[in-house]
């Protein structure tokens, strides 16, 4: 136990003793939270229209002012398609280009069917998709106005549509930044605890001073967890800052304890951190372990949820996930601090991640060498 | 260089070491060739040879970082496969590459390794005072160890590996890449310790050193070619130096080498 110290200790001086650590642990985080929660959205915000009215008639001109008076849309109106259109798409000048054809009014007044076009630049496929529902639903709620005001007065009663109420639970103002924040944390304490201390074990074997280290009856028993322990508490003091943060710039609501995110987290760090131990123990040079991070992280990360749903993934996707930690966290996190969700909601990733802390730490020391 | 600092371990016939048939490959490679030899309680021991001669690799065989293919070693009484961490606790080690934290103070360094030696506080308080005493480096105890020079940084090393006091010391090339007049204070302190009934193991690939030794073992592509007092050793191969020794013994063991091109 004295010896565990005693390199915590060490480890400690060393830490704060390096230039670039304290504004890794400060600024660093400040800086991503501010880009990152606002960068990393899926939001449509504004919708660059180009409508080419061909019809020209009351109708249209109708569709045409209700879209320009909707926030969502910055609309541009012409005569005519022909180039001007496919252009607009080409140099992102429109998001979208709605055609409506001529004799568009004359048609439906005859109770025939007529139809407009709407062509998205679909590169961004999620992006095309909210702007084909948005536009749609518009047009369609346009049109039924439209009918009605046809319509003889008490015609309409025949009529009955059913309403859909939406209340949005967890999140009711759709507010992204609550949903993205937690994932920002993930990232955050993951790169503090698992790279760091990984970073820290190969530096020593490129410096040499491993080898001093290896010549002592020192136990990889007491070794590893000194050189833990340190790492772990600095990735705990960070989720503490981030979520100050989070509070104070954008209001992120810690609806679940508190106390079961810290239990968590620890549990989560120690998986992790024993993942970094054993790549660190694999690798001799930073520069090795610093391409498998990158392939690990990249991987893990895009598919843990931080972005796009884990539940929308293929199967075999999201079975690879049972394997990524990131995923469990990514969940378990937003849970917490969303829904409020308490220990017996996250009882099954808490068990995961038990065992997944034990079989990575087993390997760690298992595959931690002290001969060369 | 006098008669008096030879001789330490004359007369001592107690085996600090044993080595039998000790052997070590690293694929087709053999770096260390089934070798035999002992070393006595007190004595300076110098491995020589040049580069890549198998002398580090013997070295990590003995104190326990490298696992011999075949062979057997004892080492302070225990036997390096077996009982490695037994070993580590009784041998003091300061490899080529210099491997003090150059981001600790000389106290830091000197609580640290103390600390991983199982010392109680109050002995390595005292310890730990008395080397920096002796060393003369009281001024720059709370120093980085970065910020001194590598002569004193080598010092401090031998002071540390030998903090434990544990009996047995393996120095691999200490004085490697530092002037003529530290090395010689190096010496100084490196036959000082062995008066204190220290056994010394050391390698290095400067023939002038070997002087300082007891006993050498001339090592050549894995295998021991010369084995005895630097005087007795001059006198059976009849040559005046050192020099000429290590030239003789190498060329002669070249020629009679069964695997050529190596």
């Amino acid at each position: 136990m004295r010896t565990i110290l005693i390199i915590i200790k060490k480890e400690f001086l060393q830490v704060f003793r390096n230039r670039m650590m304290l504004p890794m642990i400060f600024i660093v985080p400040l800086v991503q939270m501010l880009i990152l929660v606002y960068a990393a959205t899926m939001e449509v915000k504004q919708i660059d229209l180009l409508v080419v009215d061909r019809d020209n008639s009351s109708y249209s001109r109708g569709l045409i002012s209700k879209l320009s008076g909707m926030k969502m849309y910055r609309v541009k109106v012409i005569p005519s398609a022909g180039e001007k259109a496919e252009t607009s798409l080409l140099d992102n000048s429109a998001d979208a280009v709605l055609e409506i054809p001529p004799d568009c009014e004359r048609l439906l007044m005859q109770r025939q069917n007529s139809s407009v076009q709407l062509r998205m630049d679909a590169v961004n496929g999620m992006a095309a998709g909210i702007i084909n529902q948005y536009t749609s639903l518009t047009i369609n709620r346009y049109h039924q106005k439209w009918l009605a005001s046809l319509m003889p007065r008490n015609a309409g009663a025949g009529l009955r549509q059913i309403r859909v109420i939406p209340r949005y639970w967890y999140n009711p103002g759709l507010n992204y930044k609550h949903y993205m924040l937690p994932g920002i944390l993930v990232i955050l304490v993951t790169i503090m605890g698992m790279f760091l201390s990984a970073i820290n074990l190969v530096r020593e074997k490129e410096l040499g001073t491993i080898e001093q280290i290896n010549v002592t009856p020192i136990r990889r028993i007491h070794f590893i967890p000194g050189k833990l322990i340190p790492f772990w508490i600095i990735a705990l003091g960070e989720l503490s800052f981030g979520l100050a943060i989070g509070w104070l710039l954008f209001r992120v609501p810690v609806r679940g304890s508190l106390l079961l995110l810290f239990g968590f987290t620890s549990v989560y760090l120690l998986a992790v951190m024993g993942i970094g131990l054993f790549l660190a123990a694999l690798s001799r040079t930073q520069q090795q372990l610093m391409f498998m991070f990158f392939f690990f992280m990249l991987t893990f990360l895009l598919m843990s949820g931080l972005f796009t749903p884990v539940e929308s993934m293929p199967q075999w996707a999201q079975t690879i996930n049972h394997l990524n930690p990131f995923a469990y966290f990514m969940r378990v996190i937003r849970m917490i601090l969303l829904k409020g969700s308490g220990f017996r909601d996250i009882l099954p990733e808490f068990v995961s991640m038990s065992i997944y802390a034990v079989a990575a730490l087993t390997l760690a020391v298992w595959r931690y060498r002290k001969t060369i | 260089m006098n008669e008096q600092d030879k001789n330490i371990g004359g007369g001592n016939t107690e085996h600090v070491v044993e080595v039998r048939d000790l052997t070590k490959r690293f694929g087709t490679f053999t770096a260390v060739n089934s070798i035999s030899f002992e070393v006595y309680k007190g004595e300076v021991f110098g491995l020589l040879g040049a580069n890549g001669a198998g002398k580090t690799t013997l070295i990590r065989m003995l104190s326990g970082l490298l696992r011999p293919t075949e062979g057997v070693a004892r080492v302070a009484g225990y036997d390096v496969v077996h009982h490695p961490e037994r070993v580590k606790f009784s041998i003091g080690y300061m490899s080529q590459k210099f491997s003090l934290y150059e981001d600790l103070t000389v106290a830091e360094n000197i609580r640290f390794f103390g600390g991983i030696y199982g010392m109680k506080k109050k002995d390595l308080a005292k310890a730990g005072e008395a080397m920096i005493h002796k060393l003369g480096m009281e001024e720059v105890e709370d120093r980085l160890i970065a910020t001194l020079p590598l002569g004193w940084k080598q010092r401090i090393a031998f002071s540390i590996a030998i903090l434990h006091r544990p009996g047995l010391v393996f120095l691999d090339e200490p004085t490697s890449g530092v002037d003529p007049v530290t090395r010689r204070q190096f010496w100084e302190m490196i036959l000082e310790t062995a008066r204190e009934g220290f056994t010394i193991i050391v390698t290095t690939h400067y023939m002038d050193e070997a002087e300082y030794c007891d006993r050498i073992a001339i090592m050549s592509r894995g295998d021991i070619a010369g084995l005895d007092s630097p005087e007795n050793l001059q006198s059976q191969f009849s040559v005046s130096s050192m020099e000429d020794l290590f030239w003789k013994i190498t060329r002669e063991h070249k020629t009679t080498d069964a695997i050529p091109g190596l």
